[in-house]
């Protein structure tokens, strides 16, 4: 009696009917004609609907970031160490991550929003009226784009912090260009590369998840809708954070650090 | 003896929501070429009715009969042949608006024509059903830029545009103006003119039921609680009956 009223809780509900959702996601990938175009639309899509915000924030993240390192550096006496330290958290940590909370307000709450709507305006039964699969139409092609463009999202922000990290270091400091990427690259290998985009790629998964279900499964009325944008930006926002945080915990075990 | 089969046939229809019984028992039955009426009060299950028939919603229990199938016998691929014949018309209309109208046309091409085909045919297909509609210049317009009676025109389209056998309009006039309402209730008569078509309408526009309705049902409390022309109707003493044509 007792897991029976735990198991009746609203938060262990949901998580059960997001497993299911993503359960059929996977049954669904599998079954043959692919909808390439949507696909194709929606990586579009996602890349044009992030791919300023991105840029911006990374950029000041590795500005910003390299600015306020120095003088706890100098006061070390390690100044010349700025470019390895401050590109490595820029690589591994800042970047995937702030791209995918980026994405998740962005994409997760557009996709959650979207389908929302079409639910409750029966755009989704009259996909499912005329013989197409609304679930490979639009779910199937949302999580892979979001899959596929989240990770290429992030590196492109690794790129541009990087570079935000160069003109910080530059402002006081007189290090060429060339020293810098030398630097830098001297600090970074596969180690902290691999990782990173790889959870990513999991980062943009469970956007696309998150943001599906919540659309999908949208309840009538507008407030629907508005609910279900705004939770899939909260849960997809908080689940990137366990990821990562998982994240950390494996790439520590295999000794990837 | 073909002829006389029933083309839809529901029996013992139930869908219960919780502790909601919204049909109980339910039986009708549509035979080919006639236009049947649904009439019930707001919330009284009309719409879950006609989306258990094209298995939207999944029954409780009874049979539901279609063009000679079991619905709850066939698989997916054999459900969505099936509908192909059978045209939905939603309350909403439910028009994709991210797309044109020419897009909203072709999308249920996409399932059931070859690519080929579709090369071929689907230009001409998609004017054809704008110009059975009235609105052949609408066709690289967004749905957004209609009004609400080209909406549902609109959304008809795309219903002929596999030319069904059976029509299922869901409260086709519901929430248009008297004019525009009477303009969509002889483009129904005249659809099923021209394609032969057989319909099971959702309406309480007494004009529109009037118009086009051949049959009237009663849904009252779930069950098919009255069933004949409006004339005969009219002249029911029942009161739950009687408090519709007043
Ligand atoms: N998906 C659903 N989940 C729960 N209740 C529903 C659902 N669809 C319809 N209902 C309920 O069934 C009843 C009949 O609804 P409906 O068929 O839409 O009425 P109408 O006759 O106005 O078309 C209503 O009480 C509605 O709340
Ligand atoms: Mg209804």
């Amino acid at each position: 009696m007792g897991l029976e009223r735990k198991i009746d809780q609203p938060f262990f509900k949901e998580v059960g009917e997001i497993s299911r959702f993503t359960a059929r996601f996977f049954r669904e990938v599998t079954k043959p004609k692919q909808e390439w175009d949507e696909f194709i639309n929606q990586c579009y899509w996602i890349g044009y609907k992030a791919l300023t915000l991105v840029s911006i924030t990374a950029f000041i993240m590795g500005l910003v970031l390299t600015i306020q390192s120095r003088p706890t550096l100098v006061e070390f006496g390690a100044a010349a160490l700025l470019p390895s330290m401050v590109s490595v958290s820029l690589v591994r940590e800042i970047s995937p991550v702030i791209t995918a909370l980026i994405c998740a307000g962005k994409i997760g709450s557009g996709i959650g929003a979207e389908l929302g709507s079409m639910r409750v305006t029966e755009q989704i039964d009259a996909m499912e009226v005329s013989g197409t699969n609304p679930f490979k139409y639009l779910v199937v092609t949302r999580v892979l784009a979001a899959t596929v463009m989240v990770p290429i999202l992030s590196s492109l922000a690794i790129g541009i912090s990087l570079y935000g990290g160069y003109l910080g270091t530059n402002i006081r400091g007189e290090v060429s260009w060339t020293l810098y990427v030398y630097q830098a690259y001297d600090a970074l290998s596969y180690g902290d590369f691999l990782p990173s985009i790889i959870k990513t790629i999991f980062f943009g998964f469970a956007i696309g998840i998150v943001g599906c279900y919540k659309g999908y499964t949208s309840q009538k009325g507008t407030e629907g809708v508005g609910r279900s944008a705004t939770t899939a930006v909260i849960v997809a926002s908080l689940l990137v954070f366990i990821l990562d945080l998982i994240a950390v915990q494996v790439v520590d075990i295999l000794g990837l650090t | 003896m073909e002829s006389e089969d029933p083309i839809i046939q529901v029996s013992n229809l139930n869908k219960s929501f919780g502790e909601n019984h919204v049909l109980r028992d339910f039986t009708l039955s549509l035979s080919k070429g006639e236009n049947l009426v649904i009439l019930g009060k707001s919330g009284s299950g009309k719409s879950v009715l006609i989306k258990c028939i094209i298995r939207l919603i999944e029954p409780d229990s009874g049979e539901i009969i279609v063009l000679g199938q079991d619905i709850s016998d066939l698989d997916q691929d054999e459900m969505d042949q099936l509908r192909a014949n059978v045209g939905f018309l939603f309350q909403s209309n439910a028009l994709y608006d991210s797309m044109t109208v020419r897009q909203n046309l072709e999308f249920p091409l996409r399932r059931h024509w070859t690519k080929e085909e579709r090369a071929e045919k689907a230009e001409s297909a998609v004017i054809q059903a704008l110009e059975d509609v009235g609105l052949g210049h609408t066709i690289d317009m967004m749905p957004i830029e209609l009004s609400g009676g080209m909406r549902k025109r609109i959304a008809l389209a795309r219903t002929l545009i596999l030319r069904p056998k059976i029509i299922l309009y869901d409260e086709p006039t519901t929430g248009l103006d008297p004019i525009t309402a009477r303009e969509i209730s002889d483009l129904m008569n005249s659809i099923q003119k021209k394609y032969n078509t057989a319909a099971i309408i959702i309406s309480h526009d007494l004009n529109c039921i009037r118009m086009t309705g051949n049959r009237i049902i009663m849904l009252i409390e779930g069950r098919n609680y009255a069933e004949g022309t409006m004339d005969e109707l009219m002249k029911n003493e029942d009161p739950k009956v009687k408090d519709f044509f007043e």
